[in-house]
């Protein structure tokens, strides 16, 4: 059962916004209103927005900052960020930026989200990025983002890849570490997610079907 | 194959350093480059190393300056804008023959430019981009597994030479995430610095670091031996690779992310029949003049694709004595070549004198 607010933190670099993406798309064949917010204030880079025609034409509004994939590098969110957890009338996926430095934005609604009580805060984990390749650094990234955005986690994501040369097996082998991070923190590990091709039927992968930018021709 | 971790250049860069022994790092946050800064601040307090933002640009590389003259690995991090301050610095290093490690992940200029890749920063590091006579060895990777390796490369490089060392980067470079093995990078081995200023304990003489010679003949002699040291750096320490090249008609030249999207060009253009080679200079100084030289006999022109307005091209022409024509295959301002574009430059030379 989905919970109102989906909220997905994490390590920078880790992939949040592929699976905030994918995640408000497939939620979106359940309820008929689903809103993606992005709450990057970190990076100018790799953004929600970069998916903007799919969620168009999928019918799920896109909140983003005014400047994001502007170029400007000024970290405002805009006003309408406010309705998703004051007004309670759509389901909600909150993409916030890398690290603690990316969760203080998530503070300022974090009284709003914790007062309802209806959310799912969702540590994106990818064991193969460099500060975050044992469960025990994944704890400490989690602990540092939980205080800052003031809300704690409900569950983890292992999103465990290496881009492009990723295969099944690298994920695979990720798996005993997602759990010790379950172990550790007390959170389930709610789904792993893997590039779309790369998902075997079984074993209740997530698929993701990823915005990537390309600067040159893959070689055949 | 050691571990593998998913990386963006800008982290990779700075976990090489850290790798290969480097405790000091001075630096001042810009995009697109922060992320160096941001890594070091989280890792360098765990392993007893420092991490400082300074003030500015400027107190970044005199306090670089600063621990160079110690005989510490030692480097600074910015983009096309933040580099431009600290070039009084890196002259000064140069002048004081010390080795350091600047990086630059440069961005669209001039000015402050905008925050997407560029690599109109040639000039500025290879022809001094500061005051005097000197140069920088500068290295140009082209994926992140070289963002690493040749920043461990790079302060071997400026410490055997007591030259400061430049890796000059783009913004693609220090974006782009890709898988690398870092098993291979460690510190080197305790060297002999006998021209550190580390305190004389009583036992010698009193070393000076200093770049000020106000007698014109001492400058001058400090010049010419500098120059000695160049000379053998320009023979020993060129670095290049050479792509398709044994029966190649026409040569494209290109460095960094260009190399990238010029190769896939290079492949397109051969299924075609084009006989089209590579050459990617790695050292940008040491320009790798021979290979071009030896190119220039063998094939009809040189194509250099470049994020500039065209500044490689000039060393194109200078190693090649202008023997064969060299045209230029350009994005600026933050903008990329599409390997279509090179694949057209390369079917319209492949045309000409047909």
């Amino acid at each position: 059962m989905a919970k109102r607010v989906t909220i997905f933190a994490g390590h920078y670099g880790s992939g949040k916004t592929n699976i905030a993406v994918n995640y408000a798309l497939a939620l979106k064949k359940e309820r008929s209103s689903v809103k993606i917010a992005d709450l990057d204030i970190v990076n100018p880079y790799f953004r929600t927005k970069d998916s903007a025609k799919e969620l168009e034409a999928a019918g799920i509004p896109l909140i983003s900052p005014a400047f994001a994939n502007s170029n400007v590098d000024l970290p405002a969110l805009p006003q309408e960020l406010y309705s998703l957890v004051q007004r309670r009338d759509c389901y909600a996926v909150l993409d916030v930026g890398g690290d603690d430095r990316g969760a203080y934005a998530l503070g300022r609604y974090t009284p709003y989200i914790l007062e309802e009580n209806d959310y799912e805060m969702i540590f994106v984990a990818n064991f193969y990025r460099p500060l975050t390749q044992t469960p025990q650094d994944a704890l400490e990234v989690m602990r540092e983002i939980e205080i800052a955005g003031g809300i704690p986690f409900s569950a983890i994501v292992n999103n465990s890849n290496l881009g492009g040369l990723t295969t099944l097996a690298d994920i695979e082998a990720t798996a005993q570490k997602a759990q010790e991070l379950s172990r550790l923190s007390g959170l389930p590990v709610l789904f792993t997610s893997a590039r779309a091709d790369l998902c075997p039927r079984e074993g209740g992968y997530f698929p993701l079907n990823l915005q990537e930018k390309y600067y040159d021709i893959k070689e055949n | 194959m050691g571990e593998k971790v998913l990386m963006k250049g800008n982290e990779a860069i700075a976990e090489a350093a850290i790798r290969a022994g480097c405790r000091h790092y001075f630096g001042y946050p810009i995009t697109p480059q922060t992320e160096l800064a941001a890594y070091m601040a989280k890792r360098m307090p765990k392993i007893g190393g420092v991490f400082l933002q300074a003030e500015s640009e400027v107190a970044a590389i005199n306090m670089v300056y600063g621990v160079a003259g110690t005989g510490k690995r030692v480097m600074t991090s910015s983009s096309s804008p933040g580099v431009s301050l600290k070039q009084e610095g890196i002259s000064y290093i140069a002048g004081a023959d010390l080795p350091a490690l600047i990086i630059n992940v440069q961005r669209g200029g001039p000015g402050l430019g905008g925050i997407q890749p560029s690599q109109s920063d040639y000039f500025q590091a290879t022809k001094g981009g500061g005051h005097g006579d000197y140069r920088l060895i500068v290295l140009a990777p082209s994926s992140v597994q070289e963002m690493a390796d040749l920043t461990a490369k790079a302060f071997d490089l400026s410490e055997k030479y007591l030259v400061p060392a430049m890796l000059l980067a783009d913004g693609t470079m220090g974006q782009m995430m890709e898988p690398v093995d870092l098993s291979g990078i460690s510190e080197p081995e305790k060297a002999e610095k006998p021209w550190a200023v580390t305190g004389t304990q009583c036992k010698r003489k009193h070393n000076i670091i200093n770049s000020l010679y106000l007698v014109p003949e001492q400058l001058e002699q400090k010049n010419f031996e500098r120059y000695e040291r160049y000379k053998v750096i320009e023979e020993n320490e060129c670095l290049y690779e050479s792509f398709m090249m044994d029966d190649a008609d026409i040569c494209v030249v290109a460095f960094g992310i260009a190399a990238r999207v010029s190769k896939n060009a290079v492949v397109a253009a051969r299924k075609e029949g084009i006989k089209v080679g590579l050459i990617r200079p790695i050292t940008l100084w040491p320009f790798p003049k021979a290979p071009l030289a030896q190119a220039a006999d063998k094939v009809k022109g040189f194509i250099s694709v470049e994020l500039s307005m065209g500044q490689m091209i000039e060393d194109v022409r200078l190693a090649t004595e202008c023997k064969k024509p060299v045209v230029l295959c350009n994005r600026t301002g933050g903008m990329i070549p599409t390997p279509e574009q090179v694949l057209e430059s390369i079917r319209n030379m492949a045309k000409e004198g047909k």
